[in-house]
C-alpha cells in the first residue's frame, strides 16, 4: 500500500506534501506507486489528487462531517481517494494505492512497473512487495487480505484513515493557531511532517 | 514598518481570548521551528525540547485571562488602528481586519475542542457518527454555532439574542445582539465619535468564522443602547448573494 497526503488550502493552493507507504504487516514504509509509466510516478498522485476536488466539493454541502470518506476512485491507477474538511474549509486528501491492482493491467506496463518496484525493494530487502509481485495477484490478495491495504473501502481502512486524518488535524490546528502563521501559507515545520509520518506508521 | 507592529497587535488579539490566553507563550517558539532549510539537523527547538507541536491544546481550555491585562491590551490595539484613519469607519475597518484571522482560527480550535472532549468521553464506543459535531452547512446551524459555542469560548456566556431581519428586502441580514459586549466595558467613546463602536473586533472574528465555513458574509457592529443596557451592541451578518443561493439549493436538496 502506497499513500499520499496533501492538505490543500479552501483556494487549492497545496500547503503540505507527502508520499509514504505502509508500515503494516511488514512494510517498510516506502511509497511504491504503480503508474503505467514510471516517469509518471512523481506527479500522478497529484494530478490524481487534484482530479479529485470536483467530487470533493460535491460532497462538502451533502454531508456535514469533517470525515468524507472515500470520495473518488481513479479505476487505471487503482487509486483511492479519500477526504477529510476542516472547518475552515482546508481540505486534507489522502490518495492510496494497494499493493495489487485490482484491474488487471497489460503485460507491458505490468513488466514496466515490476521492474521498478523489483529495483526498490531489492535495495531495502523487503518482501512484502516483491513477492506479491512474483506471486502474482492471486497470492498477494491472501496474504495481505488481514490488512488495510487488501480493500481500500473497507470499514476497517475508513477507520484507520479517520484516525489518521483527526491525527494530522490536531497537528494543523496547532499550525494554524500559530500567530505567524497565515491562511494559505505552506506548512514547512519538520516537527509538522514528523508527526504526519508518524501518524502514517501508527495508523496506515 | 508596519510588519513588526502588525505581529505584536496579532499577539494581542490571541490574548483577547480568554481560553486561549496562554498560547501567547506557546507560540512564541514557533519562528525558530520553521526555519527554512527543511532538514533536521538546522532546526532549533527551545531549551525545554517543547515546541507549540508537543503542548497539548487543550491545555488553556479552562484558563482565564486577566481582565485588567485584556483591557490594557485592546485598549493599546484601538489606539494602534486609530492611527492615519480617515474617519470612523475606517477605524472600525481595522479593528475588523484584526479581529479577523483570529476567527479563522477559532473556528479550527473550536471543532477540536469539541472532537477532543466528546472522544474522551465516549472513548469506548467506536461509532464515528455520533461524536464529531458537523460543520455547518446552512446559515441557521452556523449562526447557532456563532451564538453559542463561539461566544462561550471568547466571553464564558452564550450571545444575548438572535434574530432574522423582518423585513422583506434584506433576507440575507441576520443579528446577533450582546448585551454588555466585554470589548466595550473599559472603552470610553469621546462624544463626537458616538458612532464609533470597538466592538468592529467582535464582528471582524464573526466574518472570519463565517468565511472560513464557506459563508461570504459582511459583519458589522452597531449600538443599540437601552435603559437598562447602556452599551448593548447589535452585530449585523449581511450574507452575499452566493450564500443566498446556495441556501435555496441545499434547502430544496433538504440538507439541514
Amino acid at each position: 500500500m502506497s499513500y499520499y497526503f496533501t492538505i490543500l488550502s479552501p483556494t487549492d493552493a497545496p500547503l503540505f506534501n507527502i508520499a509514504f507507504g505502509t508500515s503494516k504487516s511488514g512494510g517498510d514504509g516506502i511509497a511504491r506507486f504503480r503508474f503505467p509509466e514510471a516517469s509518471q510516478n512523481t506527479y500522478m498522485t497529484q494530478f490524481i489528487i487534484n482530479s479529485s476536488l470536483d467530487m470533493l466539493e460535491e460532497a462538502q454541502w451533502m454531508n456535514g462531517n469533517m470525515y468524507l470518506k472515500h470520495i473518488d476512485t481513479y479505476p487505471p491507477a487503482a487509486a483511492y481517494i479519500s477526504a477529510f474538511l476542516t472547518p475552515s474549509g482546508t481540505r486534507f486528501v489522502l490518495l492510496h494505492q494497494p499493493p495489487q491492482p485490482n484491474i488487471p493491467a497489460s503485460a507491458t506496463t505490468s513488466g514496466a512497473a515490476g521492474s521498478m518496484s523489483m529495483s526498490l525493494s531489492a535495495s531495502t530487502s523487503s518482501s512484502s512487495t516483491g513477492g506479491g509481485l512474483f506471486g502474482g495477484s492471486g497470492s498477494s490478495g491472501r496474504t495481505s487480505s488481514s490488512s488495510i491495504a487488501a480493500n481500500p473501502t473497507a470499514p476497517q481502512t475508513e477507520e484507520a484513515v479517520r484516525q489518521f486524518m483527526s491525527e494530522v488535524y490536531e497537528g494543523y490546528v496547532k499550525t494554524v493557531m500559530s500567530p505567524f502563521y497565515r491562511r494559505g501559507m505552506e506548512i514547512k515545520s519538520p516537527v509538522f511532517r514528523g508527526k504526519v509520518s508518524a501518524a502514517g506508521r501508527k495508523w496506515l | 514598518m508596519a510588519h513588526p507592529a502588525r505581529h505584536s497587535s496579532m499577539l494581542s488579539t490571541s490574548n483577547n481570548v480568554q481560553t486561549a490566553a496562554p498560547q501567547t507563550e506557546k507560540q512564541l517558539p514557533t519562528p525558530q521551528i520553521q526555519t527554512p532549510s527543511q532538514a533536521t539537523p538546522g532546526l532549533r527547538v527551545p531549551s525545554n525540547r517543547k515546541t507549540i507541536y508537543d503542548r497539548h491544546l487543550n491545555r488553556s481550555r479552562n484558563a482565564e485571562l486577566s481582565r485588567a491585562s485584556f483591557a490594557f491590551l485592546f485598549g493599546e490595539m484601538v489606539t494602534y488602528a486609530q492611527r492615519r484613519v480617515t474617519g470612523i469607519q475606517d477605524l472600525e475597518r481595522r479593528l475588523n481586519e484584526q479581529g479577523y484571522p483570529l476567527g479563522l482560527r477559532l473556528l479550527d480550535l473550536l471543532f477540536y475542542r469539541t472532537i477532543s472532549t466528546s472522544s474522551s468521553s465516549t472513548l469506548t464506543s467506536s461509532s464515528t457518527s455520533a461524536s464529531p459535531p458537523n460543520r455547518p452547512l446552512r446559515i441557521l446551524p452556523l449562526l447557532h454555532l456563532i451564538h453559542g459555542p463561539l461566544w462561550r469560548l471568547l466571553f464564558n456566556r452564550p450571545a444575548d439574542a438572535l434574530e432574522h431581519s423582518v423585513s422583506p428586502d434584506t433576507p440575507n441580514e441576520y443579528m446577533i445582539t450582546d448585551n454588555d459586549p466585554l470589548v466595550n466595558t473599559y472603552i470610553s467613546v469621546p462624544k463626537e465619535m458616538n458612532q464609533l463602536n470597538c466592538a468592529a473586533f467582535v464582528a471582524g472574528i464573526i466574518e472570519g468564522v463565517c468565511d472560513g465555513c464557506g459563508f461570504e458574509a459582511k459583519v458589522t457592529a452597531h449600538n443599540q443602547p437601552t435603559e437598562m443596557w447602556p452599551s448593548r451592541t447589535i452585530f449585523l451578518l449581511r450574507f452575499g448573494e452566493s450564500v443566498m443561493e446556495r441556501e435555496k439549493v441545499l434547502e430544496r436538496a433538504g440538507v439541514k
